[in-house]
């Protein structure tokens, strides 16, 4: 690593114990934990703070087992996210979301986020699908993630030690003799560069939904995290699980609404899903749904997609979901005001049902971890969707805010830790600052619709079905456009260049592409989210973690054990 | 032939608004003015700016511009097949195109420089 590297008068520099990059409910919390331990922290967000990622799009269910209003411990909630998770959870890591959930939300509840109640008081438990029994603990109506956000938001306020700068684009981490010791970006206000100098860095950039061109999360979740991570040298796992939410939102158009809504209404009032034949199919393929919402969403994602390859889809594409058995004010009582919001997009469920299909919803791989939330590189911490091994291959509904907290937690202890042990590594590596300052010409390419294509690739061919065929022409468009990446961003530094911004985005993207495709190849089989149209049962022979570096240019795979599984190879 | 939509918007950086863009857009029920927006970007002009976090949730409230003169969130203003007017808001400082400082002052970057030089004294 170059000391001393190119400095101007634009570049800014900030060092600070800790730096958490991103702000959802993992990076919130990770800032409040080492800002607790006396770290000086800064929290990044290349959006606003506490407004981006995808906590702020929760509608409903967070998974603890409160027992509140059913009797209820940990070991059951670990029993379900484990049956979910199908053989390829790390116990170790599921097991601290399971026992210290109820920690972090009987602090937010102390924290006035407003769970809703019961009229004993006691706070109200939503039986979710694939859990033994109510554990879900919501903010009516559809504002669970809302709530989290601002009540973290408005704690991270009052923490002296957090400096929050929102608008700062990361771009790369640096490492130091195989430490990380800070970060490299640029401000998208005004497209200053910046660097920081970090005792430790915690990656809480949340998933990856953006790579697929349907999905329930934000513009900003490119992957970020998954693409720094594999660039400072850490090790990932289990990058083709990702998991599509069965009945996101697909007609008549919808704005103003997340596309996830529709979960919570099942939730309340079950709904059938129905298909062209107006048909309920759910338990023909081997689910047991009775007149109540219980299927996961892995084997949900597989009905409706099969019988839209059978012919028997909605118009759009997906399944119809009808309401038309619930009395109007049922359905006022549950959902109030957002009975009127559907009104003013011209939807009356009393008189239609709407359309649903899959959609890019959650990442179960990502950034391996230990319980500490260390990632194989010193100095670098995860917590949140951007971890791998907490969901296996299929996340039990719920389970996402619980984790992010519980990680976010330890991930800012652990780092506030480290940070104490080590001293301040000033510098940045000059690639990554020729990047960030590059000053180019005018670009002839579309990096916005080489996106488009890029997520068209992803949901064509490595979607929730998949094929050996369909992923190795993946992997060829991918290296196509790859091809088309210039070697430096377009334009010259200045105030929100979107154009700019894209030329980073795709970068990422494509590294993050790339691993997911390549994991879903390598697994012949069909497990949890992944499934293989040419593989379709479960192998045993692969209860075993895909896991990807970098070596040089290139991004290696292979394969290492579950935890607690004697299983070290494919046989 | 098609239905369509005119986007006409206001471009420039840093309040410095000489000129404006017209973009025809594929029209279709239901639409948001975001959803034409995010088409000009793919496919026909890549430099405007419009930012926005969630898409067309209304949750970031992030994409707040002037649709014909009024505030609205791009996201949730209907799409028209007409000429409609896109504007960035009036009374926030301007970056680019539609895009304005929508930060809270205390989360921006010049806010936490601040901070640092007075606490270096």
């Amino acid at each position: 690593m170059e000391k001393g590297a190119r400095v101007s008068q634009d570049l800014v520099h900030f060092e600070t114990d800790v730096l958490v990059i991103g702000s959802g409910a993992a990076g919130m919390a990770a800032a409040l934990s080492a800002g607790g331990a006396g770290a000086s922290v800064i929290i990044a967000d290349r959006s606003l703070i506490g407004r981006s990622g995808a906590t702020i799009m929760a509608q409903m269910t967070v998974a603890v087992a409160l027992g509140s209003q059913t009797p209820d411990a940990s070991e059951f909630h670990l029993a379900d996210t484990l049956k979910a998770g199908r053989d390829l959870c790390e116990p170790s890591l599921s097991s601290l979301v399971c026992e210290e959930g109820p920690q972090d939300i009987l602090k937010l509840d102390e924290w006035r986020v407003g769970w809703a109640r019961n009229e004993d008081g006691s706070i109200r438990q939503a039986h979710a699908p694939g859990h033994d029994r109510p554990r879900c603990v919501y903010v009516d109506f559809l504002s669970t993630g809302p709530a989290v956000a601002k009540t973290l938001r408005g704690r991270v306020l009052r923490e002296k030690g957090v400096t929050r700068i929102g608008d700062l684009y990361i771009t790369d981490l640096t490492v130091t003799d195989g430490v990380v010791t800070g970060a490299v970006g640029f401000s998208m206000a005004d497209g200053r560069a910046i660097t920081i100098a970090a005792g430790a860095v915690v990656l809480a950039t949340g998933g990856l939904t953006r790579l697929y061109g349907r999905n329930s999360a934000s513009a900003n979740m490119a992957g970020d995290g998954f693409a720094l991570a594999l660039r400072a040298g850490a090790e990932l796992i289990d990058m083709e699980f990702v998991q599509f939410f069965p009945i996101g939102h697909l007609a008549p158009r919808l704005v103003g609404m997340d596309p996830i809504m529709w979960d919570p209404f099942r939730y309340k009032l079950g709904g059938k899903l129905l298909n062209a034949e107006f048909r309920e199919f759910v338990n023909d393929y081997g689910n047991e749904e009775e007149g109540r919402y219980n299927v996961t969403r892995d084997r949900a994602t597989f009905a409706i997609l099969s019988e839209v390859k059978a012919g028997r889809g909605s118009p759009a594409g997906g399944a119809y979901l009808s309401f038309q058995h619930i009395p109007e004010a049922d359905l006022r009582a549950a959902f109030g005001p957002v009975i009127d919001r559907l009104a003013a997009n011209g939807i009356d469920l009393t008189q239609m049902p709407i359309e649903v299909a899959p959609i890019a919803h959650y990442h179960m791989g990502g950034v391996r971890v230990n319980r500490a939330m260390e990632t194989t590189v010193p100095g670098l911490y995860a917590a949140g969707e951007v971890n791998g091994g907490s969901n296996g291959a299929n996340r039990l509904s719920g389970n996402a805010i619980t984790e992010a907290l519980v990680f976010g937690r330890h991930a800012g202890e652990s780092a506030a830790r480290f940070a104490r042990g080590t001293g301040r590594t000033a510098g940045a590596p000059q690639a990554a600052l020729d990047l960030v300052t590059a000053t180019t010409g005018v670009e002839t390419e579309n990096y916005a619709g080489d996106i488009e294509e890029l997520q068209k690739v992803m949901a064509d061919l490595v979607g929730p079905f998949r094929t050996e065929a369909g992923l190795t022409e993946a992997l060829a468009r991918i290296a196509a456009i790859k091809a088309r990446l210039g070697a430096l961003p377009p334009g010259v530094p200045g105030l929100y260049d979107m154009a700019r911004l894209d030329w980073f985005d795709l970068r990422t993207m494509l590294e993050v592409a790339e691993m997911v495709t390549r994991s879903a190849l390598a697994r012949k089989e069909s497990r949890g989210a992944h499934q293989r149209d040419d593989f379709p049962l479960m192998d045993p022979a692969y209860v075993l973690h895909h896991r990807v570096r970098r070596a040089g240019d290139a991004i290696v795979l292979d394969r290492v054990p579950v935890e607690g599984s004697t299983l070290v190879e494919v046989a | 032939m098609s239905i369509t939509a005119t986007l006409t918007v206001r471009r420039g950086e840093g309040g410095q608004m000489t000129t404006t863009s017209s973009y025809e857009v594929p029209y279709t029920p239901g639409q948001s003015v975001l959803d034409g927006l995010r088409y000009v970007r793919a496919h026909l002009d890549p430099t405007v700016a419009i930012r926005h976090s969630c898409l067309s949730a209304n949750t970031c409230k992030e994409c707040m511009i002037q649709v014909d003169g009024k505030v609205d969130y791009a996201c949730t203003a209907r799409l028209e097949p007409r000429e409609m007017l896109l504007e960035p808001l009036g009374n926030k400082a301007h970056l680019r195109d539609l895009v304005t400082e929508v930060a809270p002052p205390d989360e921006r970057l010049a806010h936490a420089l601040a901070a640092r030089a007075k606490a270096e004294g």
